[in-house]
């Protein structure tokens, strides 16, 4: 069997009947060696998905919270080499899917082959790489990501043309990653009609691929707002936030006023 | 071989546009549009109006008789410091902010380092009447007072860029995530041939009436319209880009670039990127940037404000690495000894940017008939407390 008849883990998780919770950290924040332990607490409160940031000293689409994190996380000594360390056993106690989300240029100094051969290694699912453009990743890269059985995960914002949509769609084999406004990371104050309206529009495109929307969703009452039309949502700077106040032994409650 | 920008938005392997997927539309509009626009008679019209009777243009080109003298050799000084706000970044902004007009843009943003395109983004946009917001490192608005002051006059914002390191790149960061919020009425005026294509070119285009000038008004003073060689210093560089632009496809013409080597390229302190840098993407570009090993950006130092990012532009990436251009790198002594040396020979006080142009005098031997052209491309009142310090006056 090859490498493209293995079901992904991402693949698999789309496919249960449920509303996907989706979390985002940094890796190394707020101390270096709490990746391993917040990764099993949010499985084991019930979280479907995670998002682990590799911190970035520039990181153009962040707002305040995710940058702060990325410094310290940095300061910490957090690195691409730490992090897959820390990770090499993650499979032995963890089994929902786990996405690494960074910018570009980490990825290109380790070498995007060699990235992507440790993720696969390790048992990462995919990748999302916010400055890594569409057209060079399909150009350059895609070849080399489906050879690791990784899934390269697009954003599109409330700008985002129908056409490119569909084309984005078209080479996308997870879900779509949907921006809830034009805007960076970090909680807004709640979603209105013209956010329900976009996923609603979203939905109504009958993509081949589910949608996860992601940015502004910080509670229970915004994550229900996100998965009115779309598969999932992402919480990251809120979840920053609460272990930046709460530290990595309270992870439970925060998952738990979120799915109730 | 063409050294300039191909169809998709590439010199050699530099440049491309490595965007979140949120500012793709913004520069997308950009992109599809600064061809046609810049083509528009109108465009062209107003454009050159303004820079004859606003900016000063044409700016001279000058024969530097004590310099040549010292040096054994012809040297003419292209004086951008005799622009409209004493530096050619304002014949960028000005392009710019035509060009967000066209396009129905009302709000501009920019980012600024030691001030002077922040000044200048200032200054158009109070020409035109349009909302102007200029993000600053908190650091750089500490150390250059007199310019946040200027911008505050000419009716900008200055807003304080707080994340990483709070200087130029960080203030660069700030302002693409303005624009990422902003996406509709905002246009970014990008301050050098740095950024997400098609910024570079278009910047590039923009200052290449410096080298359009330069090959007429050598004509007219040597009969030919070629130096043998054409200096200017590099910080992201515009300035290099502008005085290269019409001799980037004639090799017959050397090009030298000075980057600032700070405290000296292995003291852990300079800004030297071609020597210094990797390939590797800031600010959307691919180009060659000062990084760790594992890809973090670092932060480069000068003591010449405009020289100390930490990448640049990707035309210069690829005329470095293609061998096009001689790269040279100068320390702050050193230019700052050149920039008193022209104040005495020729009473012309300039910029400390400029003044590492000047200091390859001392490093490379030219030929008593070369003709070298080096752009004076800023003047130096903004510098005098950093010259006051440096010669204890």
């Amino acid at each position: 069997m090859t490498i493209d008849n293995i079901m992904n883990r991402i693949q698999i998780k789309l496919k249960e009947d449920k509303k996907l919770l989706s979390i985002y950290f940094t890796a190394g924040y707020p101390n270096i060696n709490d990746t391993v332990t917040i990764i099993q607490n949010l499985e084991k409160n019930g979280v479907d998905m995670i998002e682990i940031g590799l911190p970035f000293s520039d990181p153009l689409a962040d707002g305040p919270t995710i940058q702060a994190s990325s410094t310290q996380a940095l300061k910490n000594g957090m690195t691409t080499e730490v992090l897959f360390n820390q990770l090499k056993d993650i499979r032995k106690t963890v089994n929902i899917p786990l996405v690494i989300m960074g910018y570009f240029n980490p990825m290109l100094q380790y070498g995007v082959e060699a990235f992507c051969a440790k993720c696969q290694e390790i048992g990462i699912d995919g990748l999302i790489i916010p400055d890594l453009p569409v057209d060079v990743y399909h150009e350059e890269y895609k070849a080399i990501f489906e050879k690791h059985g990784l899934i390269n995960v697009f954003l599109i914002t409330p700008q985002t043309s129908v056409e490119r949509i569909n084309y984005i769609d078209s080479i996308s084999n997870g879900f779509i990653y949907i921006v809830s406004s034009a805007s960076t990371t970090g909680a807004k104050s709640g979603f209105g009609d013209e956010q329900t309206n976009y996923f609603k529009r979203i939905a109504n495109m009958n993509l081949n691929n589910p949608q996860i929307v992601g940015f502004g969703i910080s509670n229970n009452e915004t994550f229900a707002q996100a998965t009115q039309y779309a598969k999932g949502a992402i919480i990251g700077s809120a979840f920053i936030k609460y272990l930046t106040n709460n530290g990595v032994d309270k992870i439970d409650s925060f998952v738990k006023q979120i799915l109730t | 071989m063409s050294y300039n920008i191909n169809k998709k938005g590439y010199y050699g392997k530099f440049g491309g546009a490595f965007i979140p997927e949120m500012l793709y539309p913004n520069v997308e509009e950009l992109r599809q549009n600064y061809l046609k626009v810049m083509a528009e008679p109108e465009f062209k019209k107003e454009f050159n109006q303004l820079l004859k009777d606003y900016v000063g243009r044409p700016s001279p080109l000058y024969f530097a008789k004590r310099l040549s003298e010292k040096y054994n050799t012809k040297i003419y000084l292209k004086r951008e410091d005799l622009n409209h706000t004493g530096a050619h970044k304002i014949n960028n902004t000005i392009g710019q902010i035509l060009m967000a007009m066209r396009l129905g843009k009302t709000r501009i943003i920019a980012e600024t380092g030691a001030g002077q395109h922040g000044v200048a983004t200032a200054t158009v946009c109070a020409l035109m009447g349009l909302e102007c917001i200029v993000y600053m490192g908190d650091i750089d608005i500490a150390r250059q007072a007199p310019n946040v002051a200027r911008m505050k006059m000419l009716g900008a914002e200055v807003r304080p860029a707080l994340s990483g390191s709070r200087t130029l790149k960080d203030a660069t960061n700030e302002a693409i995530r303005d624009w990422i919020n902003n996406p509709v009425n905002t246009h970014y005026i990008i301050g050098s041939v740095v950024g997400p294509h098609p910024y570079p070119d278009m910047v590039a285009r923009f200052q290449s009436v410096v080298s359009e000038e330069i090959q007429w008004q050598l004509k007219e003073q040597e009969g030919s319209s070629k130096p043998d060689y054409v200096v200017a210093c590099i910080g992201g560089g515009s300035n290099a880009a502008g005085v290269y632009y019409h001799y980037l496809d004639d090799e017959d013409v050397k090009l030298i670039a000075v980057e600032a080597a700070g405290k000296g390229v292995d003291s852990g302190a300079s800004a030297a990127t071609s020597v210094l840098g990797k390939e590797g993407i800031i600010h959307g570009s691919k180009t060659l940037l000062m990084q760790t090993k594992d890809g973090q950006i670092t932060e480069p130092y000068s003591i010449s404000a405009g020289l100390d990012y930490p990448g640049v532009g990707p035309m210069h990436a690829h005329l470095y690495k293609s061998g096009r251009a001689e790269f040279i790198s100068i320390t702050d002594d050193d230019a700052m000894t050149a920039g008193l040396e022209m104040c005495k020979l020729e009473g012309i006080i300039p910029a400390i940017e400029t003044s590492h142009a000047l200091a390859v005098f001392d490093k490379k031997q030219f030929n008593k008939n070369d003709i070298v052209v080096v752009s004076l491309s800023g003047r130096g009142d903004k510098d005098l407390d950093t010259y006051i310090n440096h010669f204890k006056l």
